[in-house]
């Protein structure tokens, strides 16, 4: 009978220079249309002078904080989701994933790169993406004072004067990554360790670390999406606003896993991860779109009906900004009606041709549900998809990209001694 | 010799065995009636040679049929029937009947299925099932083979290839 062992599991990822020049091309293309989209933005500006007098001119490098924001987000939050897919994993004694464990945790890498992005990013950006970070706001004598904002102000400045310097938020902001990047350290020390001694013992560590990441990464990923995203709309709120984040980062992190996966597939390497486990992976992606759709639609669905003001804002913002609006539909048309009609069929989800075309077109996607979370509230009618946003999302994703391949390369592509290789091997469905 | 009436049993105890039987047996030439077994085993279709079911295309046509028979009937009531206006929207306020759209898809898909599947395996509550073997039930799996639709090997030569493969017994059942 086939066995797992009849494999070479000692197989090693070697990042080619080939595919190193590859992505570098693509970091190239990408700089080179940023630069365009960023000298066409210098010229192309209109100048609005009422606004201007009033300290709240739109200027170019606006359009770039809030690129470089969305996508301190999104790759953020593919990269955690690796972290917590490998974790689920374990908390869920799951064997058929075993032979890819080691491609999801792959994509934390990019963490530490990310937290340092993200701090960076919005010390030097704050007062052009987060209205709650203008003083005047929590000024009583102020003519612009917001007593709204003033009511939420603790939740930024506590226990410093509001105001002031946003020290719980930096806090907060330390804290999740510095909580993401310990436990990715933790579970990827322990899952290489494993490669050096057999039994199970390794296995129980792992899984007793993996259950306490998820009760934290279930609290810090959605007070990340509170704070990163939703406090840029700083009057509105969404109770599931949590959730709607994490379903589209799951979405897209599942895709890049599948992806990466198909990748090393068609490279050679992988040799024990056949069409049942794509098959699974399939099957993730087309749930969990089918999941962010309901989200997102019950998010809508609720404040369409009420219709109250101070709530349906956010989706006036939206739909009616001449902007904005046909990417609502772009939205639902590449995260929902794509992977669920494509999906759909078995045959789908076991060929990797169908699965690279949908899983790419749900990570632009997704991206494009970002944009729609961060630039309405930043830019307003001065934004939109043009050159500089397709720059900054190739930027990033080749350096992602670069990142995670470089982190897989030299080390063993599959946890040789997992105990639960040989169940993953003989998966079938 | 008449068909459906006289079946060659193997019995087995491991499903790893039966698993490697059944492509063994159907190697040698013969046709497999039926294979029973207390519990569903991983891959047994693959190597029975079966297709794939045509449920699933029954379950979306089903499916369709909901999506289609719902919102035809929230459009009927809410802007033909009794026009009512509900929080200043439009009559036919499309969002307000994706929720109901869903559960009639869901409802409808699952039922259509449901009965697909009792009519296509004759699981009619009047229906009598014929035991081959009571331990089928609870700890053996059992190889049915027609007699009638094998009638070159003969039974000899059928139990010989049964017990060749890992067979614990062999055993002959016949039906009035």
């Amino acid at each position: 009978m086939a066995q797992v062992s009849n494999y070479n599991l000692d197989q090693k990822f070697d990042f080619t220079a080939s595919l190193k020049k590859t992505i570098m091309t693509v970091l190239g293309l990408g700089v080179a249309l940023f630069a365009v989209g960023v000298i066409t933005s210098l010229f192309g500006g209109h100048h609005d002078e009422a606004a201007e007098a009033s300290g709240h001119a739109y200027h170019w490098y606006h359009r770039v904080f809030a690129n470089l924001w969305i996508n301190n987000v999104y790759f953020t939050g593919i990269a955690v989701i690796g972290v917590f897919f490998f974790a689920i994993q374990y908390a869920a004694q799951a064997g058929w994933s075993t032979g890819i464990l080691r491609v999801m945790l792959s994509l934390g890498n990019w963490l530490p790169i990310a937290g340092v992005l993200m701090i960076v990013t919005f010390f030097v950006a704050s007062h052009d993406l987060f209205h709650w970070t203008h003083s005047y706001l929590f000024d009583k004598n102020d003519p612009q004072y917001d007593y709204i904002i003033d009511g939420k102000g603790a939740y930024f400045y506590w226990p410093m004067e509001k105001g002031s310097f946003p020290i719980f938020f930096i806090i907060r902001m330390i804290a999740f990554f510095g909580i993401w990047v310990f436990f990715f350290n933790k579970l990827k020390n322990l899952s290489f360790a494993e490669d050096n001694l057999s039994g199970s013992h390794d296995w129980s560590n792992i899984r007793k670390w993996s259950a306490i990441f998820l009760v934290l990464f279930a609290v810090s990923s959605s007070i990340a999406a509170w704070d990163w995203i939703m406090s840029i709309d700083t009057h509105w709120f969404s109770t599931m606003f949590g959730w709607y984040v994490f379903a589209s980062w799951f979405v897209a992190g599942l895709s890049v896993i599948t992806l990466i996966t198909l990748f090393l597939k068609g490279k050679g390497y992988l040799e024990m991860v056949n069409e049942n486990h794509i098959h699974d992976l399939g099957k993730f992606v087309f749930a969990f779109s089918i999941f962010w759709t309901y989200i997102w639609f019950s998010q809508f669905l609720l404040i369409y009906y009420a219709n109250i003001p101070e709530e349906s804002v956010y989706f006036v913002e939206r739909l009616q900004s001449d902007v904005y609006s046909p990417f609502i539909f772009v939205n639902l048309a590449l995260n929902f009606v794509l992977p669920f009609l494509v999906l759909m069929t078995r045959d789908s989800k076991r060929h990797g041709v169908f699965l690279k075309v949908v899983c790419s077109l749900i990570i632009l996607g997704h991206w494009f549900d970002f944009f729609l979370m961060v630039q309405p509230g930043t830019l307003g009618h001065n934004g939109g998809f043009g050159l500089m946003e397709i720059g900054m999302l190739l930027i990033f994703g080749s350096a992602f990209a670069f990142v995670v391949f470089k982190s897989l390369a030299g080390k063993n592509l599959v946890a040789k001694n997992h105990p639960m290789l040989e169940e993953s091997y003989h998966h079938h469905i | 010799m008449e068909r459906d009436k006289n079946f060659v049993l193997g019995v087995f105890d491991d499903e790893d065995v039966l698993l490697d039987a059944i492509a063994k047996v159907r190697g040698n030439g013969v046709k497999i009636h039926e294979v029973y077994s207390p519990f569903p085993v991983h891959g047994i279709d693959d190597v029975l040679g079966y297709k794939r079911s045509k449920l699933p295309i029954a379950a979306f046509l089903f499916g369709m049929l909901g999506t289609t028979l719902a919102l035809v009937m929230q459009f009927y009531m809410m802007k033909i029937d009794w026009p009512m206006i509900i929080g200043g929207k439009d009559h036919a306020a499309f969002p307000d009947f994706i929720p109901v759209t869903f559960e009639l898809t869901v409802l409808l898909a699952a039922f259509g299925m449901c009965g697909v599947f009792f009519v296509s395996s004759n699981l009619k509550p009047w229906a009598q099932p014929r035991i081959f073997d009571l331990r089928i039930t609870d700890d053996k799996h059992v190889v049915a083979i027609d007699l009638a639709t094998n009638s070159g090997l003969g039974e000899e030569k059928i139990g010989d290839i049964l017990k060749s493969s890992g067979a614990t017994e062999v055993n002959k059942k016949s039906f009035e």
